[in-house]
């Protein structure tokens, strides 16, 4: 007997209640935008520039005077957190302290840092520090250019490609659905108020990645059914492709996000937010192709005929179920 | 039906055996870059027992490239420096000015007295007594520009002459400022490594990075600030007066002398003066060149005191040699052949042009020639970078044995194939990014992670598929191969668009990020060949073997 996530075969409609599931999508997409809006992402250095300091010690850790210490050095905007992992054990006090990039400085100032470690080791004396990074202005104005270009390079490079195996209805199906898996990703992000990074970015392109794998199987799957039954009302077809693929999908993102539980659960800190991205990723990733995508594709309609005009006349895969 | 041709069969596993072997050396990590090191400390000349011993840890006829860690895994500095290319404009107008002033000086009559007038930097203002002789002025000032050679600047020359009123005003030419800036970065980026190169640090990454910027990656140092304190270290050039000239390392030098050793002679010494002639602080300009007989050889130039030095040394020592010494290495020491009374000269020697390029551009490094600013700079402890490495096995391998033990609940004995196929998976990966220099960083890590969950993908797109070929029951044989076969198309489309993602993060990113791109990338190529071909080889060995009326997929 075989361990199945769901039954061999499914005949779930899934199209009959599309308005509440783009209603929903909306709902969730508003929210995002408003909280993008209103509490605005929470960048990382590498975004907004200025440095940032993970401390150890093996002492309780006193947010107030760290604070208090480096109060004294009119730095600006300073934000002190502590850092839990249960790989730390009793006697391990992490502390991340970001602060600004300084008004004045168009580069990273060592005196500044050295200000910084000074005040902190006379505070707490056994303090360490494991890891110091700044990022000027420059650069981090250079690179949240560079991680919208990517962002967008990537969403462009997939219309194109899918356009050109598929049709163009597919294609603007799966980039709604991208779009609106990175949209809810960066909404998450504000809400919950997590550092949004340069790894994060690396999480977004790979949510892409990866919402796109799964819509690009479904059609496929929608591709080959087309050519099967000609004359089968297009709701049915994109109603049966999904549930032959639905298995795949299922045993597909579930060893993904079983991989990335247990990056999460035993990764360490440092990437959990990384990690984090990814696994929502993974849940409107799946999501969305099954209910964004389809429909769009529905709604667009599609040309039937596929036996005249075969796309893949005379390349590899041509005739593929001949 | 099920046919594989025995030459794609041997290739298979050939690949295979070769992803293992060369993913071989990452699983004896330590030991392996033990033996490395000891082998590197053996080629440098400094051999020893303890080294033989570290070198046999590891035979040396199996592969030895290993996986780099990043930065972030290993600990260790990082610096992106923007280097103010500005900065030598002005010396360079510094530098013309005694020029100008002496070119002029013949010319009062039609010019009258010149004075320099105050100006920006990078501009040298010269105001003229006679307002009537400026056409003159202007063409002798001109008559000491010199042609760029360049290939986009040819018949350009390196300084521009206008006027306002009654001062003339030089400026660098856009096409000399390109030319110099060009020039200070590789200069800056050449000393930067001699200094790292100097500290012995493993595997240290220079990099230009666009007009005016190096990025420096310095794995095992203590800080960034460390880091920045080697850097600015200034290299000392000088011309010291040589004494005698041997091969014994231990020789006596003598009162006021020193012994030093030649740069690229091994095993020549110089006894030198201590005390030099001239140092490379008055040196103003150093270029590859051609001597009269068209050997290559290196142009140089003093500023003013510095002229008159080594005129009045050169006028005392006709034929006796005289070396030049940087950071007490003796990178050439010619012969005087006669006085050089202007302060430049030439140096000739048995170069090759690349040669000649080089000493141009350590005889310009005496100092950094320009300031530079620190736009970003990250120290992580190795501490960190050990947990991160912990932490990462640990999850690798709990995330690698849960989808194991679901694929063959999945799949059964087909998920036990698909199983075999994901450990290949990871050994081809990892003998990539050994074969390929890749450089393994903590989000690079997460992309394996990611890799062994979507890996199966593949297989369960295939399996998924024979599962509903077998209902058509065509039979089993039938099934296996229209599984493959229809979900090829699938497979190609999703992961290609993957892949196109991370190539976009592969060009765009940097850093960690880029290591992400990499796993991502490798992983995608090493997933699909093991779905495409490992998996369906051993479905189609067992198939052979048991010929079963019906499977169970």
């Amino acid at each position: 007997m075989r361990l199945k996530l769901v039954p061999q075969e499914t005949s779930f409609d899934f199209f009959s209640r599309w308005k509440l599931w783009f209603g929903i999508s909306m709902v969730l997409i508003v929210l995002a935008a408003v909280s993008f809006g209103v509490r605005g992402l929470n960048f990382g250095i590498d975004f907004r520039g200025g440095t940032s300091i993970r401390t150890e010690s093996t002492t309780d850790l006193d947010i107030g005077a760290y604070r208090d210490a480096l109060n004294a050095l009119n730095l600006g905007d300073i934000s002190i957190s502590e850092v839990f992992d249960p790989a730390f054990g009793e006697d391990r006090h992490v502390a991340m302290i970001r602060i600004q990039a300084q008004d004045d400085q168009e580069a990273v100032s060592a005196e500044m840092i050295e200000a910084v470690e000074t005040a902190l080791t006379e505070v707490v004396p056994d303090i360490r520090f494991v890891s110091v990074e700044s990022v000027g202005p420059k650069v981090s104005g250079e690179l949240i250019q560079t991680a919208i270009y990517a962002v967008l390079a990537a969403i462009g490079a997939v219309l194109v490609y899918v356009w050109l195996r598929f049709e163009w209805q597919f294609a603007v199906g799966a980039v709604v659905a991208l779009v609106h898996d990175v949209i809810l990703t960066i909404g998450v992000f504000s809400e919950l108020q997590i550092k949004f990074d340069l790894a994060i970015i690396a999480a977004l392109l790979t949510i892409v990645g990866y919402s796109l794998n799964d819509t690009v199987v479904v059609f496929d799957r929608v591709r080959e059914n087309l050519r099967k039954y000609k004359s089968r009302p297009l709701a049915e077809v994109l109603n049966l492709s999904i549930n032959e693929t639905l298995s795949r999908t299922f045993m597909t993102s579930f060893t993904t996000l079983l991989a990335l539980f247990a990056l999460i659960a035993l990764g360490g800190d440092v990437i959990r937010g990384f990690v984090f991205a990814m696994i929502w990723g993974i849940f409107v990733g799946t999501y969305s192709s099954v209910f964004i995508a389809s429909t769009i594709l529905l709604w667009l309609g599609v040309k039937r005929d596929w036996s005249k005009t075969d796309k893949n006349e005379g390349n590899q895969y041509a005739n593929i179920d001949a | 039906m099920l046919h594989i041709d025995l030459w794609k069969r041997a290739l298979i596993w050939l690949v295979c055996a070769a992803g293992i072997v060369l993913s071989m050396p990452n699983a004896f990590y330590t030991r392996v870059e033990g033996h490395n090191d000891a082998i590197a400390a053996i080629e440098a000349g400094n051999d020893s027992p303890e080294l033989q011993a570290q070198a046999a840890q590891w035979p040396s006829w199996l592969p030895t490239d290993l996986v780099n860690l990043g930065l972030d895994l290993r600990g260790g500095a990082h610096l992106l420096a923007e280097v103010q290319v500005s900065d030598v404009y002005a010396t360079r107008m510094e530098a013309l000015w005694p020029d100008v002033r002496d070119a002029l000086r013949p010319e009062r009559d039609a010019v009258g007295g010149v004075r320099r007038v105050q100006s920006a930097p990078g501009e040298l203002r010269v105001r003229i007594g006679n307002p009537d002789g400026m056409a003159r002025a202007v063409e002798v000032v001109r008559g000491l520009a010199r042609p760029i050679q360049t290939l986009s600047g040819v018949g350009a020359n390196d300084i521009e002459v206008g006027t306002e009123g009654d001062i003339i005003i030089v400026t660098l030419s856009e096409a000399e400022q390109q030319a110099t800036d060009d020039r200070t970065v590789r200069q800056a980026l050449e000393i930067i490594r001699r200094r790292i190169d100097a500290v012995g640090t493993r595997e240290p990454t220079i990099q230009r990075q666009g007009a005016d910027r190096i990025l420096i990656q310095v794995p095992g140092i203590g800080s960034a600030t460390e880091l920045k304190d080697i850097i600015g270290t200034t290299a000392q050039l000088t011309f010291n007066p040589v004494v005698s000239r041997g091969t014994d390392p231990d020789a006596r030098a003598g009162t006021g002398n020193k012994l030093v050793p030649s740069l690229d002679e091994e095993g020549t010494y110089y006894t030198i003066e201590s005390n030099p002639v001239v140092t490379g602080e008055e040196l103003t300009d150093a270029q590859p060149a051609f001597d009269q007989n068209g050997r290559p050889a290196v142009n140089f130039r003093f500023n003013t005191s510095g002229a008159r030095k080594f005129g009045d040394y050169t006028r005392d020592n006709i034929g006796q040699p005289f070396a030049i010494v940087l950071d007490d290495e003796v990178i050439s020491a010619p012969v005087i052949q006669s006085h050089i009374p202007g302060g430049s000269g030439i140096i000739t020697g048995r170069f090759t042009v690349e040669e000649s390029t080089n000493l141009a551009v350590l005889l310009r490094a005496g100092a950094l020639p320009a300031g530079m600013t620190f736009l970003e700079e990250r120290t992580i402890g190795p501490e960190l970078g050990q947990d991160s490495i912990d932490a990462g096995k640990i999850a690798t391998a709990v995330a690698f044995g849960a989808v194991l033990i679901f694929m063959a609940l999945s799949y059964g004995l087909f998920g036990i194939f698909a199983n075999i196929a994901l450990i290949l998976n990871i050994a081809l990966l990892f003998g990539l990014l050994s074969l390929l220099g890749g450089t393994l960083t903590l989000p690079g890590i997460a992309g394996i992670v990611l890799t062994v969950g979507m890996a199966v993908d593949a297989n369960v797109l295939i399996f998924e598929r024979i599962r509903e070929e077998l209902k058509t029951a065509r039979g089993p044989a039938r099934a296996i191969e229209l599984g493959y076969e229809k979900a090829l198309s699938a497979i190609l489309d999703a992961n290609i668009t993957t892949f196109i993602t991370a190539i976009i993060l592969f060009v765009m990113g940097s850093g960690p990020v880029r290591g992400f791109a990499i796993t991502l990338g490798l992983g995608i190529v090493t997933s699909v060949f093991t779905a495409i071909f490992v998996t369906r080889l051993l479905v189609v060995m067992w198939f052979e073997r048991r010929r079963p009326k019906t499977i169970e997929v």
